[in-house]
């Protein structure tokens, strides 16, 4: 059988460095296939070579047996290779119809012929079994499932051969992405092949038929994800036995640091009440949307509070983020790039943005600031490179060590391991038992996490938050991931007491 | 050797000014037989750039912190309005230059006032206040140049007489020095400094630090504002007179010497040194046409040409970098 995209050899160059040295990787028609590795590991480049965006240097493509050289990506879309990626590319003013038709629209008689664009948006998405998304619709109402498929029915639409998937449920809540999931089955059924790029093993076991794992530009090994260990994947992809992903270290309760009660925000939460002790850290879990998020922007004062008390140390009542910080409280964003971090500023700006002296000496700023990527690792060229320029990873080191810098007791960390590598999310893991357990006087933290493992992994309670309304923080010797799945959605008919 | 990237950035403009002189000397050396970099000629050159110049600093923090002012060329003339009216009145120079001064804080606080209380976007702000600024000069003088006793405000930018050709520079550019150094200070080695940068690249996460945005954003129209003021002082140094139909259009000379000068029009970045030699890379093509004897109409094409090539320039510079 002719393998409908076969890549073979494929290597690329910049200067000195070696992004791709010879990969090889082979898609058959209704297959799909889980391309995983670290960042870093060569799996963008291999996909602009793939998308027509950068050229290979040596190397072989073949598509349906026919060589494939596209010399841009309007070439390669033509051909018939589509690329979704995690930040969608959208036309967020216009409407499904416009957008799935872009750039191709019907025409008739030299006007917009709108009833052929309805129609064929209509069924294209009837296609993807999603009909409940009107084509009228203007695409920034949706939500951000209902825009991927958007996307995907774009691809579709043009007809595509093959189909890239970054990342795809990296922004969904667990019942929008169990929905991708049977979309991508009906797509493989309908004889796409798919390349499925992820961080989440076990979902790149569930959704795929076959693997390839990437590092340092070259194919390690790969086969059938039916009765492949994630262990061994996670070894391929380090190169290195991780032996322990979620360290504990014995962690000593001290004082209660934050005091919730009835707390109350605009429109989430609804109503939310805990307490948080030196030496644990609590997790907050539940779906997308439950209001986690808007929690910990009102503990943080970013986000109105209506109602309820937040007893922080000696501190009550709401506050302002500049009250916060100096109380001792601060948030890393889960959206590092629009909110966590100013991208085109050096590393030091970036970590003195809360704790800046009213005169600055750049002089005296940068020992302090190596003294924390030092312990960070963050990978960069020093203190004054532009955040911008460093990889995921790094980037949240630098958003955590703000934190650090400024001596924050309590801190407030909203997925703080999304979309980041492998090898950054262990250095995390460990920071946060080092805080909790290690460090004199012993660290709180609050994590809002989507990956239950991870919680389950480094919380010492889990609270679920569903529909606006917190549960109780339970310990996690009691909970199973199933038990906050269940939770979650709120199958429990178990209400915050 | 490693150099912070905002200093790299300003060697890059600097790099494009000493060509930019390179080039017009050898124009004018091949037409002409005259001498461009001739002393002379530089502090000439230095004299008609302060005004520009001054207003650029304001600029220069504006812009950075990711906000525009389209006011400013309007606020210069309102400032040399009411300092002609205010010297016709028969006050001090000094407390007349103090009302112009004032003035333009005025003005700045207006505009800072009204784009953090009413979230409306800058642009729009400053440029109903453009409008409204532009009337009031021209009510006030009665749609009239004011005319002033000459007093010492005149010399400010007046060629030196030979008693005093040790100053080297005449006032008005020494002032813009200490300006330029003073707002550098402030934006490299302050919080507030620090602040406005961090604001213009990424408010958000300038609120989540904890910043006051809406401070740092008043702060810097009211010093935009201030600025405006000193250069409406240097204008009337130049013209003697109150001109309210005058600096039409300098707004965007004003912007246009921040941005050859590598400031982003989405904030963030930007520099001092940067705005300085913008706003003298733009003299220089002006001196350089009027001296080569173009018409114009030639001045201007250039001028447009030179804005769009320099910045052009610079991002390609950045994508390189990158």
């Amino acid at each position: 059988m002719i393998p409908r995209l076969e890549m073979r050899g494929v290597t690329k160059r910049f200067g000195a460095q070696v992004a791709l040295a010879g990969v090889d990787l082979s898609v058959q028609p209704g297959e799909v296939h889980a391309l995983l590795g670290q960042n870093g590991a060569g799996k963008s480049t291999l996909m602009k070579v793939l998308s027509g965006a950068i050229r290979p240097d040596e190397g072989e493509m073949r598509l349906d047996g026919q060589p494939y050289r596209p010399a841009d990506p309007l070439e390669a879309r033509r051909t018939g290779v589509a690329m979704i990626y995690q930040e969608l590319s959208l036309a967020p003013h216009l409407s499904v119809a416009e957008n799935i038709l872009l750039g191709m629209e019907p025409v008739r008689g030299g006007r917009l012929d709108w009833a052929a664009m309805r129609s064929r948006a209509s069924k294209a998405l009837a296609e993807l079994h999603h009909p409940e998304i009107h084509p009228d619709a203007q695409v920034q109402t949706l939500s951000i499932a209902a825009q991927q498929i958007v996307e995907i029915g774009r691809a579709v639409a043009v007809g595509c051969r093959v189909l890239v998937l970054d990342e795809p449920t990296s922004s969904l809540t667990q019942a929008d992405a169990e929905a991708l999931f049977a979309l991508v089955a009906r797509l493989r059924q309908q004889g796409h092949a798919i390349i499925y790029i992820t961080h989440f093993l076990e979902e790149a076991k569930r959704v795929a038929d076959r693997y390839t794992v990437l590092r340092d530009g070259q194919t390690v090994g790969g086969g059938p994800t039916a009765g492949a260990e994630v262990n061994e994947i996670v070894n391929l992809m380090v190169g290195r036995r991780l032996e322990q992903l979620f360290p504990r270290s014995t962690r000593t309760q001290g004082e209660a640091l934050l005091e919730v009660t009835d707390l109350r925000g605009h429109g989430k939460p609804e109503r939310a009440s805990f307490t948080l002790h030196r030496g644990e850290v609590l997790g907050i879990a539940g779906l997308v949307g439950a209001g986690r998020t808007e929690l910990l922007r009102a503990l943080a004062g970013l986000d109105p509070v209506r109602a309820g008390k937040v007893k922080l140390g000696v501190h009550l009542g709401p506050s302002s983020p500049t009250d916060r910080w100096a109380q001792g409280m601060a948030l890393v964003s889960e959206n590092r790039k629009e909110e966590g971090l100013a991208l085109n500023l050096s590393i030091a700006d970036n970590l003195a943005m809360a704790t800046m002296p009213a005169v600055v000496r750049p002089s005296s700023l940068r020992p302090v600031v190596q003294k924390w990527i030092d312990r960070m690792q963050v990978r960069c060229q020093g203190p004054e490179q532009t955040v911008g320029e460093l990889s995921g990873g790094n980037q949240q080191k630098v958003a955590i060590a703000r934190l650090l810098h400024h001596g924050v007791d309590v801190l407030l960390l909203d997925e703080p391991t999304r979309g980041i590598d492998v090898a950054s999310k262990a250095q995390i893991y460990e920071l946060i038992d080092e805080l909790v357990s290690k460090e004199r006087p012993a660290k709180a933290v609050i994590m809002v996490s989507s990956y239950l493992p991870e919680l389950l992994g480094v919380c010492d309670r889990i609270a679920v938050m569903c529909r606006g309304r917190l549960g109780p923080a339970r310990p996690v010797a009691q909970l199973t991931e199933a038990d906050l799945v269940r939770e979650a959605a709120g199958a429990d008919g178990e209400v915050a007491a | 050797m490693k150099l912070a990237p905002t200093l790299r950035r300003s060697l890059g403009a600097l790099g494009g000014l000493v060509g930019m002189f390179v080039l017009f000397a050898i124009l004018l050396y091949a037409s002409k037989g005259l001498s461009f970099a001739d002393p002379r000629n530089l502090e000439t050159i230095l004299r008609q750039t302060t005004i520009v110049a001054i207003a650029a600093l304001g600029m220069t923090m504006v812009i950075v912190s990711g906000g525009i002012d389209l006011s400013v060329g309007a606020v210069i003339a309102l400032a040399t309005v009411v300092i002609a009216a205010c010297m016709q009145a028969g006050f001090p120079p000094l407390a007349a230059a103090l009302a112009g001064i004032g003035t333009g804080v005025g003005c700045g606080i207006l505009n800072g006032a009204l784009v953090t209380r009413l979230k409306v976007v800058p642009f729009i702000v400053t440029l109903g206040t453009m409008l409204v600024v532009r009337g009031v000069a021209k009510g006030l003088a009665h749609e009239q140049k004011i005319d002033a006793p000459l007093s010492w405000l005149n010399e400010l930018l007046a060629r030196l007489p030979s008693a005093r050709q040790w100053m080297i520079f005449p006032p008005g550019v020494w002032l813009l020095f200490a300006l330029a150094f003073g707002v550098g200070g402030l934006m490299l080695y302050t919080r507030f400094g620090r602040h406005i940068f961090a604001v213009g690249s990424n408010e958000q996460a300038a609120r989540l630090c904890g910043i006051s945005v809406p401070r740092v954003k008043f702060l810097v129209y009211l010093l935009g504002g201030l600025f405006a003021g000193l250069a409406g002082v240097m204008q009337f140094s130049r013209l003697t007179v109150g001109d309210p139909t005058g600096a039409m259009g300098l707004e965007l000379d004003i912007i246009a010497a921040v941005v050859i000068g590598g400031g982003s029009l989405a904030g963030g970045e930007g520099s001092v040194l940067g705005c300085l030699i913008g706003a003298l890379v733009m003299q220089v093509i002006r001196s350089g046409c009027s001296q080569m004897g173009w018409p114009n109409w030639v001045q201007e094409i250039v001028t447009g040409a030179i804005i769009v090539i320099a910045v052009a320039l610079d991002r390609l510079r950045q994508r390189k970098a990158s």
